[in-house]
């Protein structure tokens, strides 16, 4: 077998013009392209959108969604759904709170607690789905009916006040560097990069992107798929529990009402990025520029006096295109 | 194509040791005796063609040695030893590689991740090494000499490369025994070339292939051993310089159907069904057929040869590029299910269970399904008036039920076989499509089916039987078309038909030189 001859094979059968290597980079351009438009846009309609103050303001408020985005980004790569991130993290944050508030623990117990408590959702989740053969839809459905009753009973009803927790706001409000740039942002950013390599440059994220592009030829190449399946939902549920922190922390309350709506909201924001809900193909960078265009869409056209209930429209419409430019872009055709 | 045999001599090494010996494997899956006291012994340095018809258990032995089934019965031998292999992954660790027609590689990845897919090279404890993860699968695919650049995604590879992929996967396990399952089906004739280079290169004293194909050129050119199955049992294995293709044949349908049991010839009738042309983008090129009335018009041919897309095209469930339809002498356009409902032809799907009936209703609901708009009253639903149907059909049909209201998951195959008849019946079908009729209908009820086929042939309905029992297609038949490759290879009279001469057709694939022009 050393003999090395050019063969006659047609290799290649979907050719383009771009390189493959380049081929993921440039996809990841078109959405960050997508964003600088949209606030080019908005900029011109009106001018007080480009101040830093309003940049600020919106970055921060994407946090919350981009780091769920992230998590959820394992789980979708995977081929699955999780749509327990909205309630669990109301159901993290209570967790945490009370930890801090009613015992009286250092925050960092706290911290810790809301995390573990997230990625125990996770591991509940991705037990059902990988091994009890759930729907993930189902599955993840019931979690987040879960979630919302036991934050609600864990709460008694109500809001917790983390105000008398000296230092928990700064989590997310500090501001170490540049005014305005809070820690929140830097915490997501320090989070994005190391989710990013773990997706890109480990077992964990190529395990899980073979999983959503062939569970079978991947179980049959000796890889034990459910256990990675529910490591997926694992990451998925520790990155709630980390956006439940981010969230209290900024109120300096864990309201266990607050995060409805939002598990949907960090799909979208998936999609926006280029992960494709078919599994296989995943991207936290385009999770992270996402979630940044949602709360580009949802800030520029408040500075623009458009009403919240249009907003929410004009999301749908956004992720609507988004789905559709990923169907154009495979030509039609499933992968 | 062809190689004179001295060519032959020089490229192919002499037998050397057992690599692998299969001996009385028996394999019992649900009322079917899948393969029954088979032996297969495997040299070193050889190609080995396993042939058989359909069914005759070719696969099902394949799927033992790679792991995927267990044996109910005899033994696996290893390089003399015996051996149980219980997964997948543990014929691999075996040396034991399988290129199955359906490639078992991850779209998204890339060539090189999903060579290495479970084994990746890992640096700073953790950290994948895509750089030496590259290296390795370049180092591969240039031993097999192929220009494939390990970065590209597999998604985006043609089909053949995709095989190549997985042939670079099966040598990065340093496999000594190579198990290809029609591994030319979605070749062209050049590729097939490059296949075999590699497959030559691939065959040492250490070493061996074995080779499933319905190709008989093809397995003369490549093999040294031709092994055959036939109804699950083992008929001979001889060196393919003994056999010329006409014995492979010989061997592989073997038995005489009595005389008795083939179909008197019938007085010529006009067609009700006319086809012409019929290509689609996938695999049917050129299809033209008539259909008359009143005959059973049998289709034949190798799993994959396109009846089942044939009849698809023609119901308008798949997409046609190409070809007329004529229904009773009027051009009928059919572009979806429906259209062919209206014009009175029903299709009965070979996979009943999943595209032919609502499994968790009523015999009644089933039966009245396509054709509800004939039993409203006042727009509402007349029960009653659709169990009278359903009651009429048992009866014609002799369907065994215990009552109309029975859910049909509770049927044995042959009553809800006739039940999908029922449906079609009702719907005034005079054109009936049949896939494979008899599929999973023990031995009794089958002659039942055939009966009420003949039944509805006598009482003026057309029908196309596709079949790839080739007993069964020559029982019941008054004329048979052969298919291969996606075209028609042969019409002939029943009484022009033998065994010998359908699978002649069934296995003429087109001439690879020729098929530029095709």
């Amino acid at each position: 077998m050393t003999q090395v001859q050019v063969s006659n094979m047609e290799v290649v059968e979907k050719k383009g013009i771009i390189p493959e290597r380049y081929r993921g980079f440039i996809q990841q351009g078109m959405v960050l392209i997508t964003l600088v438009l949209l606030a080019v846009f908005f900029s011109f309609m009106r001018p007080s959108f480009i101040s830093w103050d309003n940049i600020s303001q919106l970055l921060l408020a994407s946090v919350v969604t981009a780091i769920q985005a992230i998590g959820l980004t394992f789980v979708i790569a995977t081929g699955g759904i999780d749509l327990t991130p909205g309630m669990g993290m109301a159901a993290t944050s209570v967790i945490a709170g009370l930890l801090m508030s009613s015992f009286g623990l250092p925050i960092w117990v706290g911290v810790l607690g809301g995390v573990l408590a997230g990625a125990l959702l996770g591991l509940i989740n991705g037990t059902l789905i990988a091994y009890v053969k759930m729907q993930p839809m189902i599955a993840t459905l019931a979690m987040m009916m879960v979630c919302w009753g036991a934050g609600l009973v864990l709460a008694g009803g109500k809001t917790v006040s983390l105000r008398d927790v000296g230092g928990y706001n700064a989590i997310a409000m500090g501001e170490p560097f540049i005014p305005g740039l809070k820690n929140a942002v830097l915490i997501l950013l320090l989070l994005a990069i190391i989710a990013g390599v773990v997706m890109n440059k480990t077992v964990v994220g190529r395990y899980a992107l073979a999983i959503g592009s062939n569970k079978e030829a991947t179980r049959i190449s000796g890889i034990n798929t459910p256990r990675w399946e529910v490591l997926a939902y694992v990451i998925c549920g520790a990155f709630t529990g980390i956006s439940g922190i981010l969230m209290s922390s900024r109120l300096s309350s864990a309201n266990p009402t607050l995060g409805q709506g939002y598990e949907m909201y960090a799909i979208a924001a998936a999609v926006i990025g280029g992960t494709s809900l078919r599994g296989g193909r995943a991207s936290v960078f385009g999770a992270v520029i996402g979630a940044v265009t949602i709360q580009t869409i949802f800030n520029g056209l408040t500075v623009m006096g458009v009403q919240d209930q249009w907003q929410k429209v004009v999301l749908g419409i956004v992720v609507l295109v988004a789905v559709f430019v990923d169907i154009m872009r495979r030509g039609g055709k499933e992968e | 194509m062809t190689v004179t045999s001295l060519e032959v001599d020089a490229t192919r090494s002499k037998a050397g040791d057992v690599l692998l010996e299969a001996r009385r494997i028996t394999k019992v899956f649900p009322g079917v005796k899948a393969l029954e006291n088979v032996d297969f012994v495997l040299r070193a340095g050889q190609v080995h063609a396993l042939c058989g018809e359909n069914g005759a258990g070719k696969s099902t032995l394949m799927k033992i040695i790679a792991g995927l089934y267990q044996p109910d019965g005899g033994e696996l031998l290893l390089g003399g030893k015996p051996t149980t292999i219980s997964n997948p992954l543990q014929a691999h660790q075996l040396g034991i590689s399988v290129i199955h027609q359906e490639f078992f590689l991850m779209n998204h990845l890339s060539v090189a991740q999903n060579i290495f897919i479970g084994r990746e090279p890992k640096v700073f404890g953790g950290l994948t090494d895509d750089r030496s993860l590259n290296a390795k699968a370049q180092e591969l695919l240039d031993r097999l000499g192929v220009p494939i650049d390990p970065r590209t995604q597999v998604g985006r590879l043609s089909v053949a490369a995709q095989q190549m992929v997985e042939i670079a996967k099966a040598l990065s396990f340093d496999s000594h025994i190579l198990i290809m399952d029609e591994p030319t089906a979605a070749l062209t004739a050049a590729e097939v070339q490059t296949l075999f280079r590699i497959i030559r290169n691939f065959r040492t004293e250490k070493t061996a292939v074995v080779y499933i194909s319905h190709r008989m050129e093809e397995i003369k050119e490549i093999c040294d051993q031709i092994t055959v199955l036939r109804d699950g049992q083992f008929v001979d294995s001889k060196p393919a310089a003994e056999l010329e293709i006409s014995d492979v044949i010989q061997l592989m349908v073997g038995r005489k159907l009595q005389a008795g049991l083939r179909p008197e010839p019938k007085a010529k009738t006009e067609p009700v069904l006319e086809v012409e042309g019929l290509s689609t983008a996938a695999l049917l090129k050129n299809v033209s057929f008539e259909l008359r009335k009143g005959e059973i018009l049998g289709f034949a041919g190798l799993m994959g040869a396109g009846r089942t897309e044939t009849a698809r095209a023609l119901v308008g469930a798949d997409p046609k590029t190409a070809g007329t339809v004529k229904a009773f002498g009027k051009v009928a356009n059919i572009d979806k299910p429906a259209d062919a409902v209206r014009m009175g032809i029903g299709y009965l799907s070979e996979d009943r269970k999943r595209f032919g009936l609502i499994l968790g209703q009523s015999v009644t609901a089933n039966i009245a399904l396509t054709s509800l708009p004939r039993f409203l009253k006042f727009g509402l639903l007349d029960d009653a008036k659709m169990a009278e149907a359903a009651r009429r059909h048992v009866q014609a049909l002799d369907i065994k039920t215990p009552s109309v209201r029975q859910i049909l998951r509770n049927l044995s195959g042959g009553n809800m076989q006739k039940v999908v008849l029922a449906k079609w019946l009702e719907r005034d079908c005079d054109i009936l499509i049949f896939d494979e009729p008899t599929r999973g209908i023990d031995v009794g009820a089958k002659q039942e089916i055939y009966d009420l086929l003949k039944r509805l042939a006598d009482s003026g309905k057309s029908i196309i039987m596709i079949s790839s029992e080739l007993e069964e297609v020559l029982r019941m038949s008054d004329r048979i078309v052969v298919m291969c490759d996606g075209r028609i290879t042969g019409v002939m009279e029943n009484a022009a038909a033998t065994s010998e001469n359908i699978m002649e057709l069934a296995t003429q694939f087109r001439n690879p030189e020729s098929e530029e022009s095709a």
